[in-house]
């Protein structure tokens, strides 16, 4: 009997994906033992104070470039950056959650159980403090995203994902309002989400299949066993190429790629607006680290074959987004679908096989976060007696007003139309020249193209707010508490600042643009 | 033919070296500053300056007369007189560097004086002629900025700094054209000033980004001693363009139309911008750029030709016209026909030219400003067939008015013959068939002139009274006004001697300018031509005088093909109207029509179809579950499939 050799474990290197989970199960320890009164406000510093002390091991770790637990994590670069930009996007979305003084008792329903459009439910709907079990959960998905773009093997990064996956279903069905269309959101998430992580197991078994055999290597779904197998192994490549193909359908899932992208409208409308800017930012971060990573560690070698699939998913996605969008009518449809069409244009910064490239993409992950952070920000701020008016009907004539809120909105979906002095601007350049450099020229000119049926719908969405008359039904704009206020300024200060002055964050994402193998 | 189409290219004209302006000449740019200033002054103060505003702009123009003739002095006593003072860096991208630079030489030295000169006399008949006229303030800063342009055009030492000048004096121009911007006839003839000078002005502006582009500099210097490198067709199209501003800006064949036009504005206007000065800018831009147009013979025959038919053109116009001022102004493209038929015969011929334009600048100031006292006398009317007698009336303006008519017609001794004929002779001296061709077509225009100049004196001043019914006693025009125009009369008597005895030996001090090359022998004798000249100039006169001693008939008469045709302006007008306005108008309307129909539609189609695939897309979204897991399963089997036959190979 082999004596059992555990394998070592760098804990400081691993730091930040430990305080998030520690901190998520020491939320559950304070739902239970913690008085209600003083719940919400100590989950919320607690939490917040995981992910600042989170942040700052990253920090710590930034020179990190290593693979630790027999190889199942890699602390590297792009980790490491990606991590910073989840844990700065989720502190945002924090604050966004933990808000209270917009909505009496915050944005979550007090009780999940209560049955929806009952008697109960409307009165809890009048003020009831929200369920504060929203932190631990949301604790629980910051920190398996952390894992899922640090995941160095198809099974960590499987975990990863139920990890993140499972609390943002939960979250999803806590709204305070509308609650059917909540749980139904939620629901549909939870059945199109497994569905997908089927696809995504069922592809880390052919994968699997398709390392055996390789000479002096043993079977396994570890990159760096991957990689190698890649044009050596013995075994029929239609295993991998099946293989590839329906692990990317789970990962383009989640990043919201067409034809995978069909929950995701349906997703952000129905949940609490602080969740969908947390899924729109932050989950798309974990999603496309992940493919960065697959794509360019694992599958490197098979680049020529998964390229024009890709690539065309690609074209698909942005044309889907940018079609579809024309015609909401619904805000939170309407950043859902150009959530959509962004992926497209990251996939076109995926597929870029270079270090600009990895360092374009990441740095438009983090712009894009911020911006979508702040847009998701006003949204909940545009209400009346019902809660948030996100009929685009209801936004005419916001800019007499609310000049200011209408103002920021306006500078926002000009940065999604990539205006330049935006973030918008800076971060499409970033993945289109690297995408032009590698001569995929049809990627760039269906992304250009799309960027302007796209601006259609955002700048429809700027006349009606500017040039129309408010009506009866035009909602009034509610004062911000001092945590959506904060959250919304540091959005767009960002969406600002890195379409002025780019350079700094560009060269971190460059200098940190090389995966360890 | 073949030999004047050769792209001959002359010996380089030495080389052009200017020497620094120092002591006074180095303030050479207030010349420049003074009047802009008073502009600005005039301009900024608005109601405020309304009761002494018309002095400050007199005092700024003889402050710059006086400083003018300072550094005049100066400059004769210099070895070298040709000295610069660069102010700074005006333009420094890169390679391309402008300087802000000043050039003062006996060319630019001469344009001073004449400039500031008649400018001085003009600004001070416009005190009395614009006294009841509410805009006066705003006319004088008007014509303040119109005197620093044009000292900025002579005084520059570089292209673009004569490019600076030459869009400020159309500015200027345009301003003082439609001054009285309530009248529809000023305002237009505004707009088609400046429209026409557009057209120039591009020709220019394209020339000097021609230097820019082959010689890398557009300092006069640097471009003068650089041109004789380059390529016989570059110079010949930078020449070319180079005339195109200059015919723009000195209504000069084909774009002579506007000059006429422009006299809509006041009659101090027409006589300092429209006579004296601006419109001699495309001389002195000929003038100067002498060492391009003399490296080739080709460009020298396109401007004397331009000169030449410009100046049978004006006569002929000029003898069927009625206005009072549109006769002068034609006489004024003729004259400055004159002028370009000298720059474009070179050599010594270019002092005659600048000689030329000087006396013209006084005797022709003087007839406009004349006219401008007739027309005070007359209520303000022009029409020469509603005039007569005036001699009676206003003993001044018949007295100087006849100087300058004498003057011009080229009659001895007034200053006209000894500027013109001399024109007549040069002309006369080119080779073979040539010679006759242009020194005939001078010697015409002189007799043609002597006839439409002395039809309009003898149908102003003398013959019967043919006056409107509301004029009881026309008034002689008050002192102010007949003063300057004294001293003008005495100019035209006398200048031409003067200058053309002193000012080709003073010019010839300009660098790169008065080469004097020997002539060819002039194919009829010195005498002769002086003769001829002045026997034709007889005719004409006396033919004039004979048919309009007994004044004319009140209304348009019935008239033959020529008379017609130069009524109507030889049909320049209707030929810019057919061949550019016409097309002009066609083409903006089929352009409007392909935007709104055609790119328009392209447009909304393009909207249409992507609005109308959004709204079918989107029944897609049923919101059931199990449709969304179809498509994600029809999507996945998609990709599996795509990827299956890439790794087939059935893609490749």
């Amino acid at each position: 009997m082999t004596e059992l050799k555990l394998p070592s474990i760098d804990y400081a290197a691993l730091s930040p994906i430990l305080i998030m989970l520690g901190a998520a199960l020491v939320g559950v320890l304070i739902e239970a033992f913690v008085p209600r009164r003083h719940r919400h406000l100590v989950q919320l510093l607690f939490a917040l104070a995981a992910v600042l002390g989170a942040l700052t091991m990253v920090v710590l770790n930034s020179d990190d470039r290593l693979l630790t637990a027999a190889g199942a994590i890699a602390i590297d670069g792009p980790t490491l950056f990606l991590q910073g930009a989840i844990l700065i996007l989720a502190a945002m979305a924090l604050l966004l959650i933990g808000e209270r003084s917009v909505e009496r008792g915050g944005y979550f329903v007090a009780q999940a159980a209560v049955t929806a459009e009952s008697v109960d439910d409307r009165r809890q709907a009048e003020g009831a403090n929200g369920a504060t079990e929203v932190y631990p959960l949301t604790t629980f998905a910051i920190g398996g995203m952390l894992i899922f773009v640090a995941a160095n093997d198809l099974l960590t990064m499987f975990i990863a994902l139920e990890v993140f996956s499972l609390p943002l279903y939960l979250l999803c069905a806590l709204a305070r309002r509308r609650r059917l269309l909540s749980q139904e959101a939620a629901m549909k998430y939870f059945l199109l989400g497994a569905y997908s992580s089927a696809f995504f197991l069922f592809g880390v078994a052919l994968v699997y299949g398709f390392t055996a055999g390789v000479p002096g290597r043993s079977a396994g779904v570890d990159f760096a066993t991957i990689h190698a197998a890649v044009g050596t192994s013995p075994a029929s490549s239609v295993l991998l190429f099946a293989g590839i193909a329906l692990l990317s359908i789970g990962l383009l899932f989640k990043a919201a790629a067409a034809p995978f992208h069909v929950w995701t409208p349906d997703v952000y409308q129905g949940a609490p607006t602080p969740v969908t800017g947390f899924m729109a930012a932050c989950t798309k971060v974990a999603a496309f680290g992940a493919l960065l990573r697959v794509f360019h560690v694992a599958f490197a070698g098979a680049a020529w074959d998964f390229t024009p699939v890709l690539g065309a998913v690609a074209v698909l996605t942005m044309l889907v987004g940018a079609v579809l969008a024309v015609t909401q009518t619904d805000i939170k449809r309407l950043l859902a679908y150009s959530s959509i069409a962004n992926a497209g244009y990251l996939l076109v910064g995926v597929l870029a096989p270079s270090k600009d490239g990895l360092s374009g993409t990441m740095f438009y992950l983090a712009a894009y976060g911020f911006s979508v952070l702040a847009a998701f920000a006003v949204v909940t701020l545009v209400r009346d007696a019902d809660g948030e008016a996100t009929h685009l009907s209801r936004w005419a004539g916001l800019g007499r007003r609310s000049p200011f809120f209408a103002a920021v909105f306006t500078f926002i979906l000009l940065a999604f139309a990539g205006i330049p002095l935006t973030s918008g601007f800076t971060s499409k350049f970033a993945v289109f020249a690297p995408a032009l450099d590698a001569g995929q020229a049809w990627l760039v000119i269906a992304g250009v193209l799309t960027s302007m049926v796209l601006a259609f719908p955002y700048l429809r969405v700027v006349v009606m707010m500017w040039l129309s008359e408010p009506g009866e039904s035009t909602p009034t704009v509610a004062v911000p508490g001092g945590l959506t206020a904060a959250a919304l300024m540091i959005g767009v200060a960002a969406t600002l600042i890195l379409g002025v002055a780019p350079a700094p964050l560009l060269d971190l994402a460059s200098g940190a643009a090389e995966f360890v193998r | 033919m073949e030999e004047i189409l050769t792209y001959a290219q002359a010996e380089p004209a030495g080389t052009v070296a200017y020497a620094p302006a120092g002591g006074l000449l180095g303030s050479v740019w207030l010349l420049v500053a003074i009047p802009l200033v008073s502009a600005a002054i005039l301009l900024l103060l608005g109601r405020r300056a309304d009761r002494w505003g018309h002095w400050l702009g007199v005092a700024a123009v003889g402050a710059a007369f006086v400083l003018g003739l300072t550094y005049f002095f100066q400059l004769r006593g210099l070895e070298n007189k040709s000295v610069e003072r660069s102010l700074w860096q005006f333009i420094a991208v890169g390679d391309f560097k402008v300087d802000f630079g000043m050039l003062f030489d006996p060319l630019a030295a001469v344009f001073v004086l004449l400039i500031t000169g008649v400018g001085f006399l003009i600004h001070l008949y416009a005190v009395e002629y614009m006294a009841h006229d509410e805009g006066r303030r705003r006319f004088f800063a008007y014509f303040n900025l119109f005197v620093a342009a044009m000292l900025l055009l002579v005084l520059g030492n570089n292209y673009v700094m004569l490019y600076f000048g030459w869009e400020g004096v159309g500015l200027a121009s345009y301003l003082l054209i439609s001054f009285w911007y309530e009248r529809p006839s000023a305002a237009t003839a505004g707009k088609k000033a400046f429209l026409m000078n557009r057209v120039g002005d591009a020709g220019l502006a394209i020339g000097i980004f021609i230097m820019f582009a082959t010689l890398g500099t557009t300092q006069y210097d640097e471009v003068f001693n650089g041109v004789g490198a380059l390529a016989g067709g570059t110079v010949l199209a930078l020449g070319l363009l180079l005339l195109l501003g200059a015919t723009g800006k000195s209504g000069q064949f084909p774009l002579q139309a506007w000059l006429p036009d422009a006299m809509e504005g006041p009659t101090p206007v027409s006589a300092l911008i429209h006579a004296a000065t601006m419109v001699t800018a495309g001389v002195y831009l000929i003038a100067r750029s002498n060492p391009i147009f003399s490296a080739n013979s080709t460009l020298q025959l396109v401007v004397v030709s331009v000169g030449a038919l410009t100046l049978l053109i004006g006569c002929v116009i000029g003898a069927a016209k009625d206005d009072i001022k549109r006769v002068l102004a034609w006489s004024t493209v003729s004259q400055i026909g004159y002028m370009f038929l000298g720059v474009g015969l070179g050599g010594a011929a270019y002092a005659l030219a600048i000689v030329h334009l000087l006396a013209h600048g006084f005797f022709k100031a003087n007839m406009f400003l004349g006219a401008g006292s007739v027309m005070h006398g007359m209520h303000d009317q022009v029409d020469i067939r509603r005039f007569g007698n005036l001699s009676k009336y206003m003993k001044v303006t018949w007295l100087t008015f006849m100087m300058g008519w004498l003057a011009i017609i080229g009659m001895f001794p007034f200053s006209g013959f000894f500027s013109k004929e001399p024109i007549i002779v040069a002309a006369f001296e080119r080779e073979g068939w040539t010679a006759w061709l242009f020194g005939g077509a001078a010697l015409l225009g002189a007799g043609l002139t002597a006839f439409y100049m002395t039809r309009l004196f003898v149908l102003t001043f003398h013959g019967p009274a043919r006056w409107t019914e509301d004029i009881e006693h026309p008034h002689e025009s008050p002192k102010l006004m007949t003063i300057p125009l004294i001293l003008l009369a005495i100019g035209s008597v006398a200048a031409g001697f003067l200058l053309s005895t002193s000012v080709p030996d003073w010019l010839e001090a300009t660098a790169g300018l008065g080469v004097q090359e020997k002539g060819h022998e002039a194919v009829l004798a010195h005498w002769l031509i002086t003769t001829l000249s002045l026997l034709v100039t007889v005719l004409g006169a006396g033919l004039a005088w004979a048919l309009f001693r007994n004044g004319t008939a009140t209304a348009p008469q019935q008239a033959g093909v020529l008379v017609t045709a130069a009524r109507r302006n030889l049909y320049v007008d209707a030929f810019n109207e057919a061949v550019f306005e016409k097309p002009g108008i066609f083409l903006t309307r089929a352009l409007v029509f392909l935007d709104n129909r055609g790119v328009d539609g392209l447009v909304n189609g393009l909207a249409a179809a992507v609005g109308g695939g959004s709204g079918r897309l989107r029944r897609l979204q049923t919101g059931f579950v199990r449709s969304y897991a179809t498509s994600i399963l029809t999507g996945a089997l998609l990709v599996v499939a795509a990827f299956l036959a890439v790794q087939a190979g059935w893609l490749a």
